[in-house]
């Protein structure tokens, strides 16, 4: 469904990549190594080289809107043009029953954006995203600043997005997170996406040992470089 | 026309207030002295040599050395206006875009008014063309610069929020809507300000001059009135100018906001 052949910019060395209708996942490794650099390129935010084609379509062929309506990127920070929530959406009636099921009070439509915890920013962005009907989201971080119930009612619109064909690429230092979202496991470092091999017994990455070397670790002696991702 | 001729001695006495403000700032330890004394005498230096230069552009009226006079002042003005910017873009682009503005507002509005309302013969008459080129262009600098200034550091400062729009879907022309307006907004303030002002708050200095070298008040006041005109034009439309082609600078076809086309802030 995406296809992405030699993509690269300055930080970033050429990766081939390929999602399926519905398929989520999931990129790993430490922080500055080029995963939302990546994602910006996908959607075009950057000047970037590579090829990039939806259901067949080329990227360059597609205004640059239009592409960034199906593929659509939601980034870590969300940035907001507004003082008030409501202004962020073109048809606020659409948003409240996604924002109700994400667990914000509905009458978050009215409040000022400055007055928005970091969660709840995170949650509009998702719900704005959303309303865009993208075939592939790209998320960054999804839910950094979300506790567990909420973490859940996001996935679980995730899963659902998902059984419809829509496509993910989900950056998350949260190896659980990972295991249970995404059926492919990468991780970027200094530019370099790898895969990160599975079944290769109590190797990292795998989805059992999901918090191992394949994300941060504090306090470990060790560092966060993933051992287990080393590509020929 | 009766007016009161000048002595170099009315001159000189008048220059004891800025003596008397030296010697103030002498008195209570300001640091200013020297500075005054300096931009004093600059003002006196490049004010005896500008009356020298339009006496001889004068004497001649010769349409090539009045463009070049012109053109001159243009780059003055793209200077002046240049080094009020804390972001510029990368290369030369700052400095095109500030020349092609005040260029274009400039000579546009000095002909429009030259030919169609001051019938100056001929219309290139530098007695007419220069005074009033430099007044327009003092008033587009100003336009131009702050206008510039605030796009430049408006799509800086709300990158997060023009970069959320553009993830939207949204065009371009829509995420940068807000610092568009807002620096076509910072430069018209000031010339909509003196309008509203002119004579309440300030009698302009175009229509003392006049009135001081004679001129009936009525008539000094219509050509303040018709000047102000054209340097509402000009400020609007050299601000536009630039406003419009530095935000195509900002973009590409790709529709990305384009801040790596600028320099890190000079002051930093």
């Amino acid at each position: 469904m995406l296809k992405i052949r030699r993509l690269t910019r300055p930080g970033i060395a050429p990766l081939d990549l390929d999602l399926a209708e519905g398929e989520c996942i999931s990129i790993g490794g430490p922080s500055g190594a080029g995963k939302s650099l990546m994602l910006r390129s996908i959607v075009d935010l950057d000047p970037n080289e590579g090829e990039v084609s939806l259901m067949g379509r080329a990227r360059d062929a597609v205004p640059a809107p239009d592409w960034r309506r199906r593929v659509v990127y939601v980034p870590a920070e969300a940035g907001w043009w507004a003082d008030r929530v409501e202004t962020h959406f073109d048809d606020p009636a659409l948003a409240a029953p996604l924002m109700m099921r994400l667990g914000l009070a509905a009458d978050a439509l009215d409040w000022q954006v400055a007055r928005l915890s970091t969660g709840e920013k995170q949650r509009l962005a998702m719900v704005r995203a959303f309303l865009t009907s993208p075939q592939v989201m790209l998320l960054d971080e999804p839910t950094s600043g979300l506790d567990p119930e909420a973490t859940a009612k996001v996935e679980a619109m995730l899963h659902e997005r998902r059984g419809e064909g829509v496509a993910m690429v989900l950056i998350t230092h949260d190896a659980d997170q990972a295991a249970r979202m995404a059926t492919r496991h990468f991780q970027m470092n200094a530019g370099e996406l790898s895969l990160v091999e599975q079944g290769q017994g109590a190797g990292p990455g795998t989805k059992r040992q999901g918090a191992g070397p394949g994300t941060k670790r504090q306090g470990a002696g060790q560092g966060t470089k993933g051992q287990g991702t080393k590509t020929p | 026309m009766n007016f009161i001729t000048l002595s170099y001695w009315d001159i000189a006495v008048a220059g004891l207030l800025l003596m008397f403000n030296a010697g103030l700032s002498v008195a209570f330890q300001l640091g200013l002295e020297k500075r005054l004394l300096i931009a004093g005498t600059r003002m006196v230096v490049q004010l005896t040599m500008v009356g020298l230069v339009l006496k001889a552009l004068f004497a001649v009226a010769s349409p090539l050395f009045t463009s070049l006079a012109a053109l001159a002042m243009v780059l003055f003005a793209v200077l002046e206006a240049m080094a009020r910017q804390d972001r510029r873009f990368e290369g030369y682009w700052s400095y095109g875009i500030g020349t092609s503005a005040m260029m274009a507002a400039g000579l546009i509005v000095t002909v429009f008014g030259l030919t169609t309302q001051i019938h100056a013969d001929p219309w290139y008459d530098p007695r007419y063309a220069i005074p009033i080129l430099g007044m327009i262009l003092g008033n587009t600098m100003n336009g131009v610069s702050l206008g510039l200034d605030r796009l430049v550091n408006g799509a800086h400062t709300e990158r997060a929020g023009i970069e959320a729009q553009l993830m939207l879907g949204a065009d371009i022309g829509r995420a940068l809507q807000g610092v568009r307006s807002a620096a076509m907004r910072a430069g018209l303030t000031p010339i909509i300000n003196s309008m509203a002002a002119a004579g309440l708050v300030s009698l302009p200095g175009m229509m003392t001059g006049q009135i001081l070298a004679g001129v009936a008040p009525v008539e000094a006041v219509k050509y303040q009135i018709l000047i102000i005109f054209l340097i509402a034009g000009g400020t609007g439309f050299g601000t536009f100018v630039a406003v419009i082609s530095a935000s195509r600078r900002l973009t590409d076809a790709r529709q990305r906001l384009r801040l790596d086309r600028l320099r890190a802030k000079l002051n930093d």
